[in-house]
């Protein structure tokens, strides 16, 4: 899940830097750029939630 | 040397105090076995960053209009890393513009360096953090920087797909801020929590700082820093006019006032009282959300960037903690990693172009992108790396014994023996 977490964290990196080489319009780019934005918010839950320690074990 | 050059030196100058700050609200937010070790570190990380950034990191950040490497794509250039020699090679240290840019960023990068102590506190050997500043001053801040600052691809975004001005950061804001943030995310991840941090049923235990005379007092330290800090980064980083110095002096200030009341206001609704160290936070934070923005808006759009970052801080704070269950003692990750990204932000919406440019949302929701994308992801996989060749957390009996004693063979204030046990049995 932690390898995911980044995957998904670069994935929507690259939709970011693909919407402002490939698209036109500031109303695209802009809903694409957000798109990509999601993906990230995505893959830094899933990289934070991997690492949360199980229970007990901090103790 | 022109007025304005000594000028910018003077600000220049300011920028160590910030330094001194940080470290301070550390060092106090920590246990008191191991505040002399956050004291070394501090040192210790700002001397390592200074020499690796004069090494190799100016190499890769290089200065707009400079010498970079580019890679071409959709018919465009993506100016991606600067290609100035190694060790200064050539490069003449004379007071010329060149030059007081290559001194500020090389104490930017100690001060980015620093932020992640904040997190790896109590628990990160004092090599690993070395290690770890060398990287991040010799590679992640000057490839950042270098697109930010050194006329790479973000400052051209304006220019290449008409978004706005391009990526605009006069004080810093995700350069220094958030990819120090973040630096100190992917250290918290790496380190995990302290132990005794999270019981069995995986509720976090308070841990309080021990000295909130220490903290509050890194916070006015930490006010001049990043006065000049700000100031001499929009002279500069973005051009501004040196009289420009005055706004941004105020904006400053502004941001960082309501960051602190608005803190001290919602501590207070939900705690009867307000929290000390949150409010040194929320300072910090409001300082940090002004970097990016404090010389293109006005001092009212200041004020609400930092009752914003204020409000921000406090609740990320809580939500890191828990259920995230992310232990950050020095809230480093709140402060400098949603407060830069919320700075970065807050250009695209408060910022007023002279020439009515639109767009600069679009620009700094990509620079805000690139951060969370790329820089994060960056700076967590060289972490990692590290931490597999030479482990970052020290012994379970390190930390119990507490840092000073064990990395450093003394502890901090051996006159108050406040843990005897620790201290008898050696």
């Amino acid at each position: 899940m932690k390898a995911l977490g980044f995957i998904l964290l670069l994935s929507g990196w690259a939709i970011v830097l693909a919407a402002m080489a490939l698209l036109r319009t500031g109303l695209d780019r802009g809903v694409f750029v957000t798109a990509g934005i999601g993906v990230e918010a995505l893959g830094l839950a899933l990289a934070v939630r991997a690492h949360r320690p199980p229970r007990g074990e901090s103790e | 040397m022109t007025p304005a050059s000594v000028l910018c030196l003077f600000f220049i100058f300011l920028v160590p105090l910030a330094a001194a700050g940080l470290t301070l609200i550390n060092a106090g937010l920590g246990r008191s076995r191991s505040a002399a070790h956050a004291m070394l570190a501090a040192l210790c990380v700002m001397a390592v960053a200074a020499i690796a950034y004069t090494l190799c990191g100016f190499a890769w950040q290089g200065f707009a209009g400079g010498a970079a490497y580019s890679l071409h794509a959709a018919g465009r250039e993506w100016n991606w890393l600067a290609a100035e020699p190694l060790f200064l090679r050539g490069r003449a240290v004379d007071g010329s513009t060149a030059s007081l840019v290559l001194l500020l960023q090389m104490l930017s990068a100690g001060l980015a360096a620093l932020i992640p102590l904040g997190s790896g506190a109590d628990r990160w050997r004092l090599g690993a953090c070395c290690a770890s500043a060398a990287v991040l001053a010799g590679w992640t801040y000057p490839l950042f920087a270098h697109w930010v600052w050194g006329g790479g691809w973000l400052a051209r975004l304006g220019v290449d797909y008409g978004a706005g001005q391009g990526f605009l950061d006069a004080g810093g804001a995700s350069c220094i801020q958030a990819v120090g943030g973040l630096t100190a995310l992917s250290i918290a991840l790496i380190l995990g929590p302290r132990r005794g941090k999270y019981a069995i049923d995986a509720q976090p235990a308070a841990i309080p700082g021990h000295d909130a005379v220490v903290v509050l007092f890194g916070c006015f330290l930490a006010l001049p820093g990043w006065l000049g800090l700000n100031a001499a980064g929009a002279i500069l980083c973005t051009g501004a006019e040196p009289g420009r110095a005055v706004l941004v002096a105020m904006n400053t200030t502004l941001s960082a006032a309501a960051a602190v009341l608005a803190t001290a206001a919602v501590t207070t609704l939900r705690f009867g009282r307000p929290d000390a160290s949150l409010c040194a936070n929320g300072w910090i934070g409001g300082l940090v959300a002004s970097s990016a923005a404090c010389a293109f808006v006005t001092p009212a759009a200041a004020a609400a960037i930092g009752l914003v970052a204020g409000l921000l801080v406090t609740f990320t704070v809580a939500y890191i903690e828990w259920p995230l269950s992310i232990d950050d003692p020095g809230g480093a990750i709140s402060v400098h990693a949603a407060g830069g990204l919320w700075g970065v932000l807050a250009v695209g919406i408060f910022a007023r172009s002279p020439d009515n440019v639109s767009g600069q949302w679009l620009a700094q929701l990509v620079g805000a992108a690139t951060l969370i994308g790329f820089v994060l992801p960056l700076t967590y996989s060289l972490n990692w790396l590290l931490h597999r060749l030479y482990a970052h957390r020290v012994a379970p009996e390190g930390e119990r014994q507490g840092l000073d004693l064990y990395e450093l063979g003394a502890g901090a204030y051996p006159e108050f023996v406040t843990h005897n046990e620790d201290f008898t049995q050696l």
